[in-house]
């Protein structure tokens, strides 16, 4: 045999085991570790970068100042938010279906376009309201078309969805830069704000301005957590996405289930995109989602889809977001991108962290005595 | 004619780059959805690295510009493929989650990086246009003497080449070799792979960073050679939308780096198409942007109607590994 | 017999979280020596193996191979040492031939040349009497097929100690002969062979000396020759227990499902059901054998709307007052809304009966959340019938609002079981209920299904072990390649006898080819 006498015994140090649940307050815990670790490397990151002068702490200052620094960035942070948990309101039902749609961009694009659409077309020769609630149905309809052709391809015939949903964003994308060469063939591919047909202003200042996509994201909060969670539709999604097997033994029609969802899911985009063009900007461009449907499915995930819990995390996103446009300002960065990369770190870390939520890891105390000494 | 096929091979070598990095990532078993970033990072580690060098010696050497940037693009993006491997190999994270993370750090990082960075450094935005046209877009000295042939197959820098090889190479090993066959069971079934005593892990992270590594050489050539060192302020957008075209690529190529080389070259020619037709609106010519995107949703369409049991990816794609997983 | 120790394991333990695996167990296996480790399902023979061929890292305890103490970090480790394993559920991987499956992972100096690896694998292939196509793809083989590979695997790398874990679980009488003779030659060959089992039967036949495992804990050895099923048995479960499966005799016999012609196909156009014809009965059990992918899971889901049936087939259900009802081309939410009581326990527990990440109630209402106009789903009932159920079937659970992917095997069967039987259905069909069991659980699955039968249901039982489905049936039907070669009575049939029909078609093929 192949033993050879002189080898030495060497145990692994440590070795990984499952957990079989955590309490709450440890996920917790974890979790805010990882978030104070982010905002930490974050201030290191920015003060060791910038020229300006500041130091380490006022980095912080500048990060709150940025959402709550006046009324008026009270308020768009809450716009924000609320956009951002719109968003992720509508990818939560797709990813609670095992449904990659990482199509959100695009879905937001369509119903900004087609809101737009009408306005262009329509505003000022028929009346508001009529023009309005043209608006309403056709975002809708836009971001729930191009939500569903994916899904129908899914449905029958099992094509990726996750590329499929990515090539729609750029094809929305095109379509929209487009269009608006197609209407202002001169112009500088930016478009001036229409004045008709806006939706209706609730209040005075920046407050009037962003109630009302709040309070429609309000809305839809409640609406998608009493789906996902007492609905009959929302046992069938949850049934699918945790095994098509068990949802086809039940009578389940899978295709329904996935068709009418992302019909859902894109619906819910298409009203933000119905928000952002015909209550915020009155316009239309071809990065108006702000890459929302990206950012979404991080408020989805972190909040492990639960409608809820997104409330927080879609605040601590566009936080971090809306502070860090504040400190690249404040220090005197010229290019915000800045806050993507302190973001990416903020995320790289709360993904990572979730290891120690699901993993222990056991050390060899033998070893570790055995060095010790 | 031949200007556009010889642009269509020069844009095509980008996703072939991507597409070769893509592919040996999942055959590993992991759907890299950061390689748009990667990529990203590539080419802010390419610029960094032939920046430093330019703008240090007095004369520069070709060869050792385009070494230094190669060596930079790799590092950077192997670097960012080291988090996407570290959170999904060794703390099994979710790998669409973690790749979509990869990717917008990616971006922002390369765009603010080679605008607060390498853009800093002094002359350097001459320097690397000089370096992109002399150095990166030097020619094989044979080219001028074979006509039409020569300018479509032989006009293009070493970067082209490189790539071509690459693939190659990635072909013959995924086929040929025991690496190869042993990178594919961990793909196809890590378990089957650990019991038969092969180092998921280590595959795992080798073919990650490789890959990454070799995605990352799809940014440098689209900033150096493409854009012959011209660096914009949409440089990172741009790479991001062919990241996600290489990955679309994989799926298009059906997981073979050979058939990559055909199919990078017909997409650098769709994705170049409205630059180079004629006669038709400025509207028009915006449509034709989406025609690359069309295609691959055509390809993503057919593909999983044929639905053969050969051209499928690999079956423990996207699934994370845990040996004692019960 | 040659006395030399080949491998001897002392005081090892192993947890998975709170979950004692294994605790404090010795044992020794000598050169030339089948050993059968043997304990219920769920007693830690396949994690006891899984240290030693390195896929789990024992928590405390020292493995020697030779005499010598070693380490085992991986299956590396374990070639290194000489160990290899066949593991239950085989680890090849599907597209590849045979031959590549055998020699990944080898490490050896020679040039990788799958020629020469196609000549050794015939080589070892014919010393020890196997049949093997070294060029063939996993997909194309029969399970006795992969398993061969998965022993020529083991081989090629020179393993001197072979583990088989529950390597009989999907072979026919006769191919369990032919696996024993082969085994028989390992052994003169001076290697030393492990085999995990839980039938007493094969222990007796094949091993030297058996093992025994209970509740993770090793309670001793004894030498085969020197014992018998009833010593084994009580060291097994740890009390004296009749194994004895009770066999009512059938009542009030009337047709509740005649199948005729059922035919269908999978994805690639294969046949996998072949014109299929018989009827069942209230008051009776009626037993399907096969060996594994013989058409067991398409024939149930056929009938339970889940797969598509080809022209031709007819599937009639009779109701309690006679009426005949056509299931072809109804889904199963069809056949439940049209009152047809057929409930179906599947062979795949947590992928297709249950929804692991649901807690029991959850699970409960999966046939029945449609119930109710609102647009809301009610959960009260569900609730009250998963208390019912844990009680009555002394589910073991934190609660009902945990998880059932936490439960262990036995529990889970008693949940899903639980909520079919909870249906009151007049035909039950279920698919391996008693796989990876334990003895307890086991007997009280056959207990309730006899229940059933004494109250008029018409059941119907696929099952793998021929002991059990010649105990419990009144009648077994054997599929074989989709197609029915045989129903026999369940009071007067052999394994032996349904041994061979259960490879009659593969036989007749076999002939063919010669012959052409």
């Amino acid at each position: 045999m192949k033993v050879e006498a002189t080898e030495k015994i060497h145990e692994p140090l440590f070795h990984i085991a499952k957990r079989e649940s955590v309490p709450l307050w440890q996920g917790i815990v974890v979790r805010a570790v990882a978030i104070v670790i982010g905002l930490v490397v974050c201030g290191i990151i920015v003060s060791a970068s910038s020229s300006s002068g500041k130091n380490f702490f006022e980095v912080y200052a500048s990060l709150f100042s940025g959402i709550f620094g006046s009324e008026r960035r009270i308020w768009l942070a809450l716009q924000d938010m609320a956009l951002l948990l719109g968003v992720a309101l509508a990818l939560v039902v797709s990813f609670k279906m095992k449904f990659w749609n990482l199509g959100g961009n695009g879905q937001i694009l369509m119903g900004c376009l087609a809101c737009t659409t009408c306005m262009h077309y329509l505003g000022g020769k028929l009346p508001d309201a009529v023009v309005i609630l043209l608006m309403i149905i056709s975002s809708v309809l836009a971001g729930a078309i191009w939500a569903v052709i994916p899904a129908l391809f899914k449905a029958f015939f099992k094509t990726n969805e996750s590329l499929f949903t990515l090539m729609m964003n750029y094809i929305a994308l095109h379509i929209v830069s487009a269009t608006i060469t197609a209407w202002f063939p001169k112009g500088t591919g930016a478009m001036a704000p229409i004045e008709y047909a806006n939706l209706p202003v609730l209040g005075e200042g920046q407050m009037g301005k962003s109630l009302l996509p709040i309070l429609v994201v309000v809305v839809l909060t409640g609406a998608m957590f009493a789906y996902l969670k007492f609905s009959k539709h929302g046992y069938e999604l949850s049934v699918v996405g945790e095994s098509e097997n068990t949802a086809r033994y039940v009578g389940i029609n899978v295709k329904v289930v996935i068709i009418r969802t992302m019909i859902l899911s894109g619906a819910i985009c298409g009203i933000i995109g119905l928000l952002l063009s015909g209550a915020i900007n009155h316009n239309v461009s071809s990065n108006m989602d702000g890459n929302m449907g990206f950012t979404g499915i991080m408020v989805a995930w972190l909040a492990k889809f639960n409608p809820v819990g997104m409330i927080f995390s879609a605040f601590f996103i566009t936080f971090i977001t809306r502070g860090m446009g504040q400190v690249c300002t404040d220090f005197g960065f010229t290019n915000d991108a800045l806050s993507d990369i302190i973001i990416g770190i903020i995320y790289f870390l709360i993904i990572g962290c979730e290891f120690f939520i699901s993993y222990k890891i056991r050390f060899n105390k033998k070893l570790l005595r055995k060095k010790e000494s | 004619m031949d200007i556009f096929l010889a642009k269509a091979i020069e844009f095509g070598v980008i996703f072939l780059f991507g597409c070769i990095g893509e592919t040996l990532t999942e055959k590993s078993g992991h759907l890299n959805l950061g390689i748009p970033g990667i990529m990203c990072a590539g080419a802010a580690g390419g610029c960094f690295g032939a920046g430093i060098y330019l703008t240090s010696v007095e004369n520069p050497n070709g060869f050792v510009t385009v070494l230094l940037a190669i060596l930079f693009a790799c590092l950077f993006a192997g670097l960012l493929g080291g988090v996407y491997a570290f959170l999904t190999v060794s703390l099994r994270c979710n790998q669409n989650v973690t790749g979509l993370a990869i990717t917008i750090f990616g971006v922002g990082f390369a765009s603010f990086f080679i605008n607060s960075v390498v853009l800093t450094l002094e002359n350097a935005s001459t320097l690397l246009s000089m370096a992109g046209i002399n150095f990166f877009g030097a020619y094989l000295p044979i080219f001028d003497k074979m006509g039409v042939i020569g300018t479509i197959f032989f006009a293009h820098g070493p970067l082209a080449y490189l790539a071509i090889v690459i693939a190659i190479l990635s072909a013959l090993m995924l086929r040929k070799t025991r690496i190869g066959l042993n990178l594919r069971a961990v793909g196809e079934s890590p378990a089957t792979a650990d019991a038969a005593g092969i180092n998921v892990t280590l595959y795992k992270y080798v073919f990650i960073l490789v890959g990454s590594a070799i995605a990352g050489l799809g940014g440098l050539c689209y900033v150096m050679e493409y854009m012959g060192g011209i660096v914009g302020s949409t440089v990172s957008s741009t790479i991001e939308g062919i990241g996600w075209l290489s990955i679309a690529l994989v799926i298009f190529t059906l997981w073979k780096p050979d058939l990559a080389i055909v199919g990078s070259f017909l997409f650098g020619a769709l994705y170049i198409l409205s630059n180079y037709i004629t006669g038709v609106t400025f509207v028009q010519t915006k449509l034709l942007n989406l025609v690359p995107y069309m295609v691959t949703v055509i390809v993503l369409i057919i593909t999983s109607v044929r639905g053969k049991k050969e051209n499928q990816p690999p079956a423990s794609l996207g699934l994370s590994y845990f040996r004692e997983e019960r | 017999m040659n006395q030399e120790i080949a491998l001897e394991l002392k005081h090892i333990s192993k947890y998975f979280g709170s979950v004692v695996a294994n605790k404090d167990v010795s044992l020794t296996v000598r050169k030339g020596e089948i050993l059968s480790l043997l304990g219920e399902n769920g007693s830690g023979k396949t994690t006891l193996m899984n240290m030693i061929s390195g896929i789990y890292f024992p928590d405390e305890g020292q493995i020697f191979v030779n005499g010598k103490e070693i380490v085992i970090r991986s299956p590396l480790d374990a070639f290194h040492y000489g160990i290899g394993m066949v593991h239950q559920h085989f680890k090849l991987v599907d597209v590849f031939t045979a031959a590549q499956n055998i020699v990944l992972g080898v490490k050896d100096k020679k040039r990788f040349n799958l020629k020469e690896v196609n000549e050794r694998v015939m080589e070892i292939s014919n010393r020890y009497g196997f049949h093997i196509d070294p060029k063939k793809k996993i997909y194309d083989m029969s399970v006795s097929e992969k398993q061969t590979v998965e022993i020529v695997k083991v081989l090629y790398r020179g393993a001197d100690l072979l583990i088989l874990d529950e390597p009989t679980a999907v072979l026919t009488p006769q191919e369990t002969e032919k696996l024993f003779a082969v085994l028989r030659k390992m052994k003169e060959d001076g290697k030393a062979i492990i085999i995990i089992t839980h039938k007493l039967h094969e222990v007796l036949s094949v091993s030297d000396r058996v093992a025994v495992l209970r509740k993770g804990e090793y309670i001793g050895s004894v030498v085969t020759a020197e014992t018998n099923e009833a010593e084994l048995t009580e060291m097994m479960v740890g009390k004296r227990i009749e194994l004895n499966i009770d066999r009512p005799d059938p009542v009030d016999s009337r047709l509740k499902l005649n199948v005729e012609h059922l035919t269908c196909k999978n994805k690639e156009g294969v046949t996998t059901l072949d014109d299929v014809s018989f009827k069942a009965y209230s008051g009776e059990i009626l037993g399907i054998a096969g060996i594994s992918g013989a058409g067991q899971k398409e024939l149930l889901e056929a009938i339970a709307g889940l797969e598509y049936a080809y022209p031709g087939s007819t599937v009639t259900y009779v109701t309690q007052e006679g009426e005949e009802e056509e299931l072809i081309g109804l889904s199963p939410k069809e056949i439940r809304d049209m009152g047809v009581a057929l409930s179906f326990v599947p062979e795949d527990r947590l992928g297709m009966g249950l929804v692991g990440s649901m807690d029991m109630a959850d699970n409960m209402m999966l046939k029945s959340y449609t119930k109710g106009k609102t647009p809301f789903v009610e959960r009260k009932d569900p609730t009250s019938l998963a208390v019912k159920i844990m009680n009555e079937l002394e589910v073991v659970t934190p609660g009902i609002h945990t998880p059932v992917s936490r439960l262990s095997g036995g529990n889970v069967q008693k949940v899903l079981v639980g909520r079919e039987i909870a249906a009151s259905p007049q035909v039950l069909m279920v698919a391996y209920p008693v796989r990876g069991l334990d003895i307890n659980s086991s007997y009280l699955i056959y207990s309730l299904l006899n229940e059933q039968k004494q109250k008029g249901v018409s059941v119907i039982f696929v099952g793998e072990d021929l002991d059990v489905l010649i105990a419990l049936c009144d009648r077994i039907m054997v599929l074989a390649s989709g197609k029915i070669t045989g129903i026999v009575d369940g009071r007067t049939a052999t394994k032996e006898g349904i041994g061979l029909l259960m490879t009659k078609n593969e036989a007749m093929r076999q002939e063919d080819k010669n012959e052409s």
